[in-house]
């Protein structure tokens, strides 16, 4: 059986590469791809959208209606998460771990009427995983606002540097992510809770599709952002640049979001309780 | 680019993917799987596509590290194959 894999892969593989031998040259300015629509993306990007970066009008302006959907690819990714996942979690143990914090002592605490919740001298901790550590918190906890803003700084600087929507989204998932892990799961829920990432994970797409809906209510294309320009009071080349950074900040929201609850879901096997 | 950079990275991206298949560990597989990531990111900076290699760098080597990581810790850690 392993063999025959085996075979079957090799077999594959080479003729992949065989295949891969017809391929014009990496960076061939003479190829199909290249000798097309690039050209016109080159020389004319600049002068259609006002923005520096290539690559982002292509991906926001030339091809958002391919982006669009490459948002709703990821926000269904969550859906499917929530739906194989998630789970009310009441079917749990009624025994809880608190730590004592003046003294350190952990308690098992079995009745439920006994969790001291409000207390402020009791800290719930994870059954399984029981990091007590100050120097990890502190410095996690100091580093997280830098990653947040080193994320909003790659969304709002897409157009002129590497970047955009889905990656700025990514570094502010996962800068919560690090909130969860350094501390507890719990402690990152109370701080955006699950309504709210699937709030904002809706939103996310919504500013994306509700961007080209504006678009044709005033008359133009869908996704068309030179539509924009009487509403922003510009002229149509810098509406079209201004329509891509509301669109990846749309993007930046729901990757953002979806991150976070595939985190959740994942870290916590759907009970959103006790994570890693 | 230097070539002999490309070739040792390329070298390096065959390892890890190997490495990432065949290690009993999963919680092993799971970080060799970011370090191809990471690799991988590098070759796409080689090749001039750096928006490409800043998606691989968060996406491939930070968070689905950390998603894999979380589901290891969740089921188990050694692999019956």
């Amino acid at each position: 059986m392993k063999v025959g894999v085996l075979v079957l892969v090799i077999i594959l593989g080479s003729v992949l590469i065989y295949g891969s031998l017809e391929f014009p040259p990496w960076g061939d300015p003479a190829s199909p791809a290249s000798s097309h629509l690039s050209p016109y993306y080159i020389e004319k990007s600049l002068e259609d959208t006002s923005v520096p970066n290539l690559v982002t009008a292509v991906l926001a302006d030339y091809r958002g209606y391919d982006t669009m959907f490459e948002t709703i690819v990821i926000f269904a990714a969550g859906m499917a998460c929530i739906f194989l996942l998630r789970s009310s979690g009441k079917e749990e143990s009624g025994t809880r771990l608190y730590r004592h914090i003046p003294t350190g002592i952990t308690l098992r605490i079995e009745k439920k009427s006994a969790f001291p919740e409000k207390s402020e001298a009791f800290e719930r901790i994870d059954s399984v995983w029981v990091p007590h550590d100050l120097i990890v918190k502190t410095t996690c906890r100091l580093i997280v606002p830098f990653i947040q803003i080193f994320g909003l700084y790659v969304i709002a600087h897409g157009h002129h540097s590497p970047g955009g929507g889905f990656q700025g989204g990514v570094i502010l998932g996962a800068a919560l992510i690090l909130f969860a892990i350094s501390f507890n799961l719990r402690s990152a829920i109370r701080r955006m809770g699950e309504r709210l990432t699937l709030m904002l994970s809706t939103l996310g797409v919504f500013i994306y599709a509700g961007t080209g809906v504006v678009c044709m209510l005033v008359g133009m294309n869908y996704l068309d952002y030179s539509a924009l320009a009487a509403m922003l009071g510009v002229d149509p080349v810098t509406a079209r640049s201004h329509g891509i950074l509301v669109v990846e900040i749309g993007v930046g929201i729901a990757v953002m979001s979806v991150m976070v609850t595939l985190y959740y879901n994942l870290a916590s096997t759907g009970k959103h309780d006790e994570g890693l | 680019m230097i070539w002999q950079i490309e070739i040792i990275i390329l070298v390096i991206v065959i390892i890890l993917a190997i490495g990432a298949l065949s290690v009993k560990d999963l919680l092993g597989a799971a970080i060799l799987f970011g370090a191809y990531s990471f690799m991988m990111c590098l070759l796409w900076a080689i090749m001039g596509a750096v928006d490409v290699a800043f998606t691989e760098a968060s996406v491939g080597a930070g968070v689905s590290t950390v998603l894999f990581v979380a589901a290891v810790f969740r089921t188990s850690r050694r692999t019956e194959d």
